[in-house]
């Protein structure tokens, strides 16, 4: 039976979903201090679907990409503490400010450095932007098709896979040769929880340098060396320095505005009955209802 | 050349309206600009769409005919796509932020180098000044979108690739017929010199394309629920209400994650983009990317038990209250004065 070596591109996104009142500050620019950082959910979605094909085939691998900062590793313990076999932070300055395609330049050459692969799986889009452009990106760049709104991974072999795509008013099922690219939609299966045995296992993994800081008695390359996250930066991929980061990226944010609403005169009532039947008796005068 | 170009997709054998749409706002940055607007049409039996397309104001329309390109698939699309525009070089490439658009759009910006910016509530024309190089663009695609986490408006421009590229979310832009009697060329493409062989490597199996369930973009009116109605408990009360009132109901997307409601009435810059006559927004707090797909709703009564929600600056009216015992009320009120 095959086994398959699965690459799950993941971002560490801030919760937008759960914006407080402390989100925004005085002067109107984001305070990302107070967004807590997660693991974007569509990427959890992602890390599913390849759990499942581990499962079915146990032999196969799964590491998980993601850029970002530093902070980012955190992200990659979530995916060691499910199931996921190894993670890569490909994390630089070189990369601040990347646009979708300047990010998905920088995915694509470090998959290009990893290789071997027979399956690129992540998530739709990620609630930071919902741009749903990286994965397509991606997958344009390394010159395999894409499989986009994957719901379910319905069949394997050694050449092809069989998905079941959520499309807006419909489903469909495609088939498509290996190596691919698969992009997941929030209506696939929820992400497992957390082993409570990699947990223990995994819970003091890090980046190398974190580790040093951290802890006195590291060695390198020593028992516990599957505690060290891989740590990459622009010099251990092969790539175009034009290419990457605000240089690379076509897009520019010309403005940004607050946004200002025409407060219109707003007729403020109680939820008193006579206000409520008053309000009926003028929307049925006026036409608007009735 | 370097004219505005809109990928028109077929959706069961019929022209979506976010294509129409696309083509009314083309329409009127073509004439802005100055230059063609051009479309583009790939799919199987495609004789007689002219007569649709042409009165939005189309000048240049580029057929791509074959039953293998049909339906939508993302690499012969791509292909086709790419290579007709290294040919055209469009100024501007517009799209609709759909299954087809948001699966096509990316794949041929980033095969082209160029800038792609996601769900666009307005686009414009205008310039841009780099001050540290002193150098002025002229009349770029402004393309505007609420960002992170809908606090604010960015406007995105893509200075030196071409085409600068947008999609749209359906019924964001407005559907207008340009000149019943405008006529223009159709130029048919040979699919066999702009898609090669082995771009047709992946199969679809089997197709279900379901009716949609709800009307709610030509709803009158639309009763829209946010978090703050609590459960899909809850939820009953505005279908009760918007049954009474001949309306459909919407969502926020914070009731749609929730789970209180279904995918497909969630309103806003991710959702749909609606214009009733009474839009009654129940629990919902405003975030700027619902406020963006409902702030042309003719009357907005906003029904929250915060009296400093976002929602209640835009609305005309506004009732401090609890949606569980306002919506009774609503119900009863009416009942007894349209008896």
């Amino acid at each position: 039976m095959k086994n398959y070596k699965i690459i799950v591109l993941a971002k560490q996104v801030p919760d937008t979903r759960n914006v407080g009142k402390d989100a925004m500050k005085a002067d109107g620019t984001v305070n990302r201090a107070a967004l807590p950082a997660i693991f974007n959910p569509e990427d959890l979605h992602a890390l599913e679907q390849a759990l499942c094909i581990k499962d079915k085939f146990p032999g196969s691998t799964i590491t998980i990409l993601t850029m970002g900062p530093i902070r980012a590793a955190e992200i990659l313990r979530e995916g060691f503490y499910r199931g996921a076999d190894d993670g890569i932070l490909l994390t630089d300055r070189a990369f601040a400010g990347s646009d979708t395609l300047a990010t998905s330049y920088a995915l694509a050459c470090t998959i290009k450095k990893i290789k071997d692969y027979d399956m690129i799986i992540c998530g739709r889009q990620a609630i930071d932007g919902d741009t749903a452009q990286v994965g397509p990106q991606v997958a344009e760049k390394l010159g395999i098709p894409q499989v986009t709104y994957c719901e379910e991974i319905l069949k394997v072999t050694d050449k092809n896979i069989q998905i079941k795509r959520r499309l807006e008013r419909g489903v469909e099922v495609v088939e498509c040769p290996l190596p691919l690219l698969i992009t997941v939609n929030s209506s696939a299966p929820a992400c497992r929880p957390r082993n409570a045995k990699r947990l223990m296992k995994y819970k003091h993994s890090n980046t190398l340098s974190k580790r040093q800081e951290n802890d006195n008695d590291y060695v390198e390359g020593g028992l516990d060396s599957y505690l060290t996250i891989k740590e990459w930066s622009v010099n251990d991929i092969v790539c175009d320095a034009k290419q990457l980061g605000l240089a690379g990226s076509p897009t520019k944010v010309k403005k940004v505005d607050n946004i200002v609403f025409q407060s219109k005169e707003s007729k403020r009532i109680e939820d008193m009955d006579e206000d409520i039947s008053g309000l009926m008796k003028e929307l049925i005068a006026s036409h608007i209802v009735g | 050349m370097n004219n505005i170009c809109v990928y028109c997709e077929l959706e069961e054998g019929k022209i979506s309206d976010v294509s129409f749409e696309l083509l009314s706002k083309g329409r009127s940055l073509a004439t802005q600009l100055k230059c063609q607007l051009e479309a583009l049409l790939i799919g199987h039996n495609l004789e007689g769409f002219e007569k649709e397309i042409f009165p939005y104001g189309v000048d240049v329309l580029y057929t791509a005919d074959d039953a293998r390109l049909s339906p939508y698939s993302t690499l012969p699309h791509t292909e086709l796509t790419v290579n007709l525009f290294k040919e055209t070089k469009p100024q501007i490439a517009l799209m609709g932020a759909t299954s087809i658009g948001r699966d096509l759009g990316p794949r041929v910006s980033s095969a082209l180098g160029s800038g792609l910016t996601a769900d666009c509530t307005e686009l414009e024309i205008g310039d841009h000044e780099e001050k540290k190089e002193k150098k002025v663009y002229k009349d770029l695609l402004l393309q505007i979108r609420p960002a992170f986490g809908g606090n604010i408006i960015a406007t995105i421009i893509n200075p030196d690739c071409r085409p600068q590229m947008a999609t749209v979310r359906e019924g964001v832009m407005k559907k207008n017929i340009f000149n019943p009697n405008h006529k223009g060329k159709v130029v048919k493409l040979d699919v066999k010199k702009y898609v090669p062989e082995e771009c047709f490597i992946v199969k679809i199996l089997e197709r279900h394309i379901e009716k949609q369930k709800s009307n709610i973009k030509n709803a009158p009116v639309i009763v829209a629920g946010g978090f703050g109605v609590g459960s899909a408990e809850n939820f009953k009360l505005l279908h009760n209400l918007a049954a009474m009132l001949g309306g459909e109901v919407g969502a926020s997307r914070a009731a749609v994650d929730a789970g209180y409601v279904e995918h497909d009435r969630q309103i806003g810059q991710t959702g749909i983009t609606v214009r009733p006559k009474l839009y009654i927004a129940c629990g919902i707090s405003g975030q700027i990317q619902h406020l963006a797909g409902m702030q042309e709703s003719s009357l907005i009564i906003s029904i929250n038990s915060d009296p400093n929600a976002p929602i209640n600056k835009i609305a005309n009216y506004v009732i401090a209250g609890k949606v569980e015992t306002v919506i009774p009320k609503m119900i009863r009120y009416y009942k007894e004065n349209t008896k």
